[in-house]
């Protein structure tokens, strides 16, 4: 009896989590075979480029900012310590485009756009507006998902690119302006020691967010009511919401070192 | 004798430990209007999501035209669908649309009208529905009447064959709630769909119906025409609709 009780208590969750998996990337699949389905999408896609793209730009413009002038003072004091304070440009700028431009506008755009899409699509779960489309013979997945993702894979390179370039300047304000490093040599280094691959790899890295953080909160909102805490209404939203965060930051950081171990 | 368009058979239906419909048993004929009553929480809804596929049955057999509902091929049941309208109970409009994107979003997402057609389309249905002038309001400006009549302009603008009424009338003013009674018997005479109407509108919803049913306990109770009902020879259905509950309560056991 002990035995059976301590089996259901582990098997119970670990099915849960299995059959949610499984239902999570039947959704992506769904959403991503429908991109080249006709007629296109375009007008739905650009209303989400325009929420996620250019509503989250003056967020991301200024975290980049102090990213980078924080990076562009931390790392004068740690490099001038070693004489080596001219090779500031680089560092920034290799920090920026190899991880932190990725990583933080995946966050932010999470943190702003994501929490928004799974706040939306959870209310119209319980407000029956995804029954509505179901019964009016509209994919769901494709009115809903499929624009959101071809527009976060649009949106998220763009606003990693921005990111770099202004946090590199963030470093340059820091470093050159107020520390006194040579602005051409500042310069100089970080087009110096910036590859190409450094910028494929930051754009492979935004790439893999866009469709996790989509997919995660989108999902999160779309099964909103099959919450493993059975919550429906505006709680069953929340906690889709909240979820959706969470576990979209995690899944940020854990591909980020998956794919930084193929990359180096 | 001619094949029902709908037929319930020993349909059962489960959440977790409530056992929402009993072994219902029900046919609807093509063209005519069927009301469905019941007390609140009896399971009219879950009834109405049995025809529309939202919800799947486990036990009985659901027939359309004779064919159950399951095993009808893709292409057969996406027929179906296409020519069914639901109109929910909570109007499920869409909060990021116009009232005018509303009602015009299954023709733009499932035909290829032109958008002149859909405009032309939309807007008889907006004037047929008194709710002309409202095109470019969102569901939150509108009022509860407002947003009654843009769900049943959407579910009345693809002319289908089927149409499911979730409480139409729930909200409106008596002389509202006429019109949309008036409304529906009116499209019904000139289009000829089936309509199931789940309402609580008592007496006034019988005028529309050619079939009532009531349903108590899971189970259709009574069947019959506005006369029977209202000659109250059925004692449940006579409690119900007098709003007697302990009549009502005493006929049930």
């Amino acid at each position: 009896m002990m035995i059976t009780r301590l089996i259901e208590a582990i098997g119970n969750p670990f099915s849960t989590h299995i059959e949610s998996t499984g239902r999570l990337i039947r959704f992506f699949f769904a959403g991503i075979r429908q991109i080249p389905v006709l007629p296109l999408q375009f007008g739905k896609t650009m209303d989400q480029i325009w929420f996620i793209g250019a509503k989250s730009l003056f967020v991301i413009l200024l975290t980049g900012l102090f990213t980078g002038m924080v990076l562009g003072l931390q790392g004068y004091y740690t490099l001038v310590t070693f004489g080596s304070e001219a090779a500031l440009g680089g560092a920034v700028a290799l920090s920026l485009i190899r991880e932190l431009g990725p990583v933080l506008t995946a966050i932010m755009i999470t943190a702003r756009a994501g929490s928004a899409m799974a706040a939306e699509i959870g209310v119209m779960r319980m407000s029956e507006q995804i029954d509505a489309l179901i019964t009016m013979q509209i994919d769901p997945i494709r009115f809903l998902f499929t624009p959101r993702i071809l527009a976060a894979l649009i949106s998220f390179p763009l606003l990693t690119s921005f990111f770099d370039v202004v946090g590199i300047f963030g470093g340059f304000l820091s470093g050159s302006m107020l520390m006194g490093i040579n602005e051409t040599v500042y310069m100089d280094k970080v087009i110096q020691s910036v590859k190409a691959m450094d910028i494929w790899g930051g754009f492979i890295k935004s790439i893999v967010f866009a469709l996790v953080v989509t997919t995660i909160c989108c999902y999160r909102g779309f099964y909103a009511h099959m919450n493993h805490q059975g919550q429906s209404g505006a709680k069953g939203v929340s906690l889709a919401t909240t979820s959706a965060v969470v576990q979209s930051c995690i899944c940020i950081l854990i591909f980020d070192y998956v794919i930084t171990s193929f990359l180096v | 004798m001619t094949q029902p368009f709908i037929e319930f058979k020993n349909v059962r239906k489960r959440f977790g430990s409530l056992e929402v419909l009993k072994g219902i048993d029900l046919t609807i004929d093509k063209g005519t209007i069927t009301v469905v009553i019941g007390k609140s929480g009896s399971g009219k809804s879950v009834l109405l999501k049995h025809i529309v596929g939202l919800i799947r049955e486990d036990d009985g057999d659901l027939l359309i035209q004779g064919k159950a509902l399951n095993r009808l091929s893709k292409k057969q049941a996406r027929q179906f669908k296409k020519n069914m309208s639901y109109m929910f109970q909570d109007n499920a409009l869409f909060d990021f649309l116009t009232a005018f994107e509303n009602i015009a979003l299954p023709l733009r997402e499932t035909t290829k009208m032109t958008e002149t057609q859909i405009r032309k389309k939309v807007h008889d249905r907006m004037d047929r529905l008194s709710i002309e002038g409202i095109d470019h309001k969102y569901p939150s400006e509108l009022s509860g009447g407002m947003r009654k009549r843009v769900a049943l302009a959407r579910a009345l603008v693809t002319d289908p064959e089927l149409i499911l009424f979730d409480e139409p009338t729930t909200g409106l003013d008596p002389i509202r709630k006429n019109d949309v009674h008036h409304l529906i018997r009116e499209f019904q005479k000139q289009f000829g769909f089936t309509a199931v109407i789940v309402s609580h509108d008592i007496p006034d919803i019988f005028d529309l119906a050619q079939q009532i049913a009531l349903l108590d306990e899971g189970k259709i109770v009574f069947k019959g025409s506005r006369q029977e009902i209202m000659a109250c020879e059925h004692e449940t259905a006579c409690a119900f609709i007098k709003g007697r509950e302990h009549l009502y309560d005493r006929s049930e056991t």
